[in-house]
């Protein structure tokens, strides 16, 4: 079955370099069954070597202030209020009272009907609001009930959206439908900044990481975010850095920087700072930024915070001399 | 963008228990040595690391005699199971003693501590503890029902890997009954002289394990002794041709594992991103002090250029200087003729119209160091295609079809290793078995398991180590 492939301005990366990519299903998957391969053994062995670099002093303060200024401070829960969300963006403005200097976090993230409540809370802050939308964790309504979700989202005022693909169309083969359905988020965004959740845990292996991340990228993705956080496993070191390999090689065909976001399962200092070696190494210093690199998390602040103090003040501080949210 | 810097995370020389000299071990002690003491140095600083006494020609003779006493009055009659006791022991105390091991091998070396903590140490602790299994099971290797141990064995290692090798030579020859005289590199001596104290401490018989520190000379005297049965080289291809001629008409057993300039092929359908980190790796793990080293890249013309763009990039991340920083990629060179045989071969790249590319990472200011570098535009009448370099010097080829790749892979006088990288198993299958190596990789590179025999063919020797294999040329079967 071969479907067309609707081609709007975005279609196939700006410029329009991809554009006999995404013609149409047949040529999209011949476009991302070329892509060379990704050993499983060899890439998680990378991991693993990367992971063992030591990150201390002076260094490891950057990065603990780096990882903090990248966080997508998240809260999607059922039980959500709007208290709960005002409270994490009194966190997000100013992650630690008592030291004034900690950088506020890149983002609260929020679902779309608590989005019109963050951005009131962190008006003037500089932090942005993200919302997931696109009938988030599983994607599995309508289309138009997905573009309705994130229309609710953009009218709250959230500037970027957190949109996740249909797993089951990208498993069955139906590259086309995950393109068109991300061209027509996109579009539904506006100025919005997208990101694109792939959901990796739900994914056949890291060729088809690879090949989710391209196609969310020929889409017009500016961010490729590894998962929703509802599904484990979730932001492995192995798949952040196939993610990271394919917004390098993105930027060297095109020269555009898109970003990656790291969801899911990143709870300590040490996890994210393994995660900025790999940004580091992999994609290149270049992606050591809130552009272009987030980390979606909910627990992490509160270790980046504690370990912050200890290099400062050379002991362990105590949970409770932390603000949580 | 913000500049991240690595601040440095050096591990503590302290642990390595530096002692200001070391001596010989002949028959169960540590003795004065009769030859003139050396001193051994830390290449990444020149400074001295300790004095370091050497065998003479009578330490030599009182060690093969210990050793033969050894090997037929306590060690040879010794059942299986029992001599498996000592190399359990032994092998437990090396990975017990492990981050000492891997500081000392670091300073004497040059190598950075990430390899010799995380490959070095645990695989020559591996090696040992296979050998130690196989001690009592020799009836069933293959080699018939009652294997017998060839007697006293003259082993000769070199400097890149000193503990492993040692370890590559002791396991078997102890496991299958035979007593050991071992010679480590002059410039290297000291994990193998921190391994004789483990065996003394592990209550290893006088005599079953003999470490002679020296030069050449000494390394001559030892394999040249009538007193061996057999003799087990590590090293240059050109000593192995004189030790060969040697031993020749002796009637004493030989194996012999040399040089090499292994080719690493990458198809076009390779795991690309995969390919460059086992490039990297095949040629710039241990500073490319490896004999089966992928110092050859024949990449396949289609995919050229953009391999070699990722290559570049990733070689651009590797991290040079001191051995001693955990976040250190690429150690110091051990030795100065080394360094100055390095600066040589890679002139001559320059001269024979090769392209230099060299990695703009900062080096020390002191010690001995040699960046990351790639000759492309390399043809195969080049010395940097043919001559073993034994350094981080990579020069590349290229190919259009297999059969071109076959034929580039095998041109050359040395056969110990080869890589392939395809994502087609049948492509995979059919390189290698055309390729004349001894071990062939496919999607990897340098990964060593004591299961799996080593060894090389043509002017990279013969005999196998490790595995079952490898039990063979310990053993009259």
């Amino acid at each position: 079955m071969t479907t067309t492939v609707t081609a709007p301005s975005t279609a196939g990366g700006r410029d329009g370099r991809f554009a006999d990519a995404v013609r149409d299903d047949a040529s999209l998957r011949r476009f991302l069954h070329g892509l060379p391969g990704v050993d499983h053994v060899g890439v998680e062995r990378r991991a693993a070597t990367l992971a063992t670099r030591s990150i201390k002093k002076e260094s490891k303060l950057q990065a603990l202030d780096m990882a903090i200024s990248m966080i997508d401070l998240t809260t999607l829960e059922g039980a959500d209020t709007p208290g709960k969300v005002r409270s994490l963006c009194a966190q997000a403005r100013r992650p630690d009272p008592d030291h004034p200097d900690v950088p506020s976090v890149a983002a609260v993230c929020v679902y779309p009907d608590l989005a019109g409540v963050a951005v009131e809370a962190l008006k003037g802050s500089g932090v942005a609001v993200a919302a997931v939308a696109t009938a988030f964790p599983s994607g599995r309504s309508s289309r138009a009930v997905k573009l309705a979700d994130t229309a609710l989202a953009i009218e709250a005022g959230a500037s970027e959206i957190d949109m996740v693909i249909d797993r089951g169309a990208f498993l069955t083969g139906r590259y086309g439908a995950v393109y068109d359905e991300i061209v027509a988020v996109k579009e539904a965004c506006g100025t919005a900044h997208l990101k694109v959740i792939l959901e990796t845990g739900e994914l056949a292996g890291y060729d088809d990481v690879r090949r989710a991340s391209w196609l969310a990228l020929l889409a017009g993705a500016d961010v490729i975010k590894t998962s929703t956080g509802k599904v484990s496993p979730a932001a492995t070191l192995p798949v952040v850095q196939v993610m990271l390999q394919a917004v390098r090689d993105w930027h060297r065909a095109t020269g555009e920087h898109r970003g990656v976001k790291a969801a899911g399962g990143i709870r300590t200092a040490k996890d994210s700072i393994r995660h900025l070696v790999a940004v580091n190494e992999v994609a290149g210093p270049a992606w050591l930024t809130p552009e272009l690199f987030r980390f979606g998390a909910s627990a992490l602040l509160g270790d980046l915070l504690r370990q912050r103090r200890t290099q400062l003040e050379g002991h362990y501080a105590d949970r409770d001399h932390i603000g949580g949210a | 963008m913000m500049a991240w810097d690595y601040a440095p995370a050096p591990e503590s020389a302290a642990l390595a228990n530096l002692k200001p000299t070391y001596r010989p071990f002949v028959d169960g002690e540590f003795v004065d040595g009769g030859g003139e003491p050396l001193k051994t140095l830390n290449p990444a600083t020149e400074e001295v690391l300790a004095e370091v006494g050497t065998a003479s020609q009578e330490d030599g003779d009182r060690a093969v005699a210990a050793a033969r006493r050894a090997y037929e009055q306590v060690w040879g009659p010794m059942p299986g199971a029992e001599r498996a006791k000592y190399l359990f022991r032994i092998a437990r105390v090396v990975a017990e003693r492990a981050r000492e091991l891997a500081v000392l091998e670091t300073l004497d070396n040059g190598k950075p501590i990430r390899e010799s903590r995380d490959v070095d140490v645990p695989t020559a602790s591996a090696h040992l503890f296979h050998h130690a299994g196989w001690a009592d099971k020799l009836g069933y290797a293959g080699l018939g029902p009652d294997p017998k141990p060839v007697g006293v064995v003259g082993a000769v290692i070199p400097w890149n890997f000193p503990l492993l090798m040692a370890a590559w030579k002791i396991g078997p020859a102890l496991a299958c009954g035979n007593t050991i005289v071992l010679k480590p590199a002059e410039t290297t001596p000291l994990t193998a002289l921190v391994l004789a104290e483990i065996a003394a401490d592990a209550g290893l018989p006088p005599g079953v394990l003999n470490v002679l520190p020296g030069a050449g000379d000494v390394g001559a005297a030892v394999v040249g002794h009538d007193g061996l049965d057999k003799v087990a080289f590590t090293g240059s291809t050109d000593v192995g041709k004189e030790i060969q001629r040697r031993l020749a008409g002796t009637g004493r057993r030989l194996t012999l594992e040399l040089g090499g300039k292994a080719a690493n092929i990458v198809y076009d359908d390779a795991p690309l991103d995969q390919a460059v980190d086992g490039v990297v790796d095949g040629i710039f793990f241990n500073q490319g002090h490896v004999c089966c080293a992928g110092s050859r890249l024949l990449v396949q013309e289609s995919v050229e250029e953009e391999f070699m763009e990722l290559l570049r990039t990733r070689i651009e991340t590797l991290r040079v200087g001191d051995p001693l920083d955990k976040n250190t990629d690429v150690g110091a060179i051990n030795s100065r003729p080394q360094l100055d045989r390095i600066v040589d071969l890679a002139a001559a790249g320059d001269a024979e119209g090769a392209h230099r590319w060299t990695s703009s990472c900062p080096l020390p200011e002191r010690g001995l160091f040699f960046p990351p570098t790639v000759f492309s535009g390399v043809e195969q009448t080049m010395r940097v295609a043919r001559e073993e370099i034994f350094g981080p010097v990579l020069s590349v080829l290229t190919f259009r079809t297999p059969d071109e790749a076959i034929a580039k892979a095998n041109n050359t006088p040395y056969g110990l290793s080869a890589g392939i990288w395809t994502e087609k198993g049948s492509k995979a299958l059919w390189t290698a078995q055309r390729v004349r190596a001894g071990v062939v990789w496919t999607n990897t590179f340098n990964r060593f398991d004591p299961t799996a025999p080593f060894g090389g063919y043509r002017e990279s020797g013969f005999g196998r180590e490790g595995g079952r294999v490898g039990l063979e040329a310990y053993l009259q079967a």
